[in-house]
């Protein structure tokens, strides 16, 4: 059943699906992040977005993401998917739904998910800017594979 | 046979997302020389290499029948 609060889909993200997932009468709080896509970024302007994953490691990362939250903030459900496939401007490209008995905890366990995806989910994006396009390689979305190869940054 | 999944710019440079490999045993350092030398793609350094759906080091060994995974750094979210 877990991995049903994990998913990978190639549809529009519901975001009332996302939460209804971690309600709970336990629950006094519920933060959610929804990630969409930007049209400018540091004055370059993108047309459309492309995300491709590597689904079955990526449903087991998400999975991972969510078991770490609940070590660290115990009594939190989250359940996040994220979307794959072509995206336009303003397109929701992932939703992170958290519950908590308090407010704090479901704030951080919400902050610390959305670092973790990109860290450590197998998830790509590619702009298609204006003039050209760029499969990115870093986690802060600032930083194209220059040559079009992979960039690690320090 | 090792199957060798390509994402994002490294499937583009290969023009495929999969490569089937005749190789019984091999650790992922000297796959990663392999797929340099053999398939044109560079930068493997920088890449992080998946063994059966679970982030593995250089010096792990990959099987016959092991799905590997090359996975450059990734930008979800």
């Amino acid at each position: 059943m877990t991995q049903e609060f994990f998913q990978i889909s190639d549809e529009p993200i519901q975001v009332d699906e996302i939460v209804k997932k971690v309600e709970s009468r336990d629950a006094g709080a519920i933060t959610t992040f929804i990630g969409t896509v930007r049209e400018w970024t540091k004055g370059k302007r993108t047309l459309y977005l492309e995300y491709q994953a590597y689904k079955p490691m990526a449903i087991k990362m998400l999975t991972t993401i969510g078991k770490e939250i609940q070590t660290k903030w115990p009594n939190t459900e989250v359940a996040i998917t994220h979307r794959v496939g072509r995206l336009d401007i303003s397109d929701i490209a992932v939703v992170i739904a958290v519950s908590s008995p308090h407010r704090k905890a479901a704030y951080e366990a919400n902050e610390y998910a959305i670092e973790r995806i990109k860290q450590i989910v197998p998830i790509w994006k590619k702009e298609h800017w204006e003039n050209g396009e760029t499969w990115l390689g870093d986690q802060l979305e600032n930083v194209p594979y220059p040559e079009g190869k992979p960039h690690i940054k320090e | 046979m090792i199957t060798v999944l390509l994402f994002a710019q490294l499937q583009e440079d290969a023009g495929t997302d999969q490569l089937e490999l005749n190789i019984d045993e091999i650790n992922v350092r000297e796959l990663k020389e392999r797929l340099q030398s053999d398939y044109n793609l560079s930068k493997l350094d920088q890449v992080m290499v998946a063994v059966n759906e679970e982030y593995a080091l250089d010096d792990d060994v990959i099987k016959k029948g092991d799905t590997v995974a090359i996975i450059p750094p990734v930008s979800g979210g």
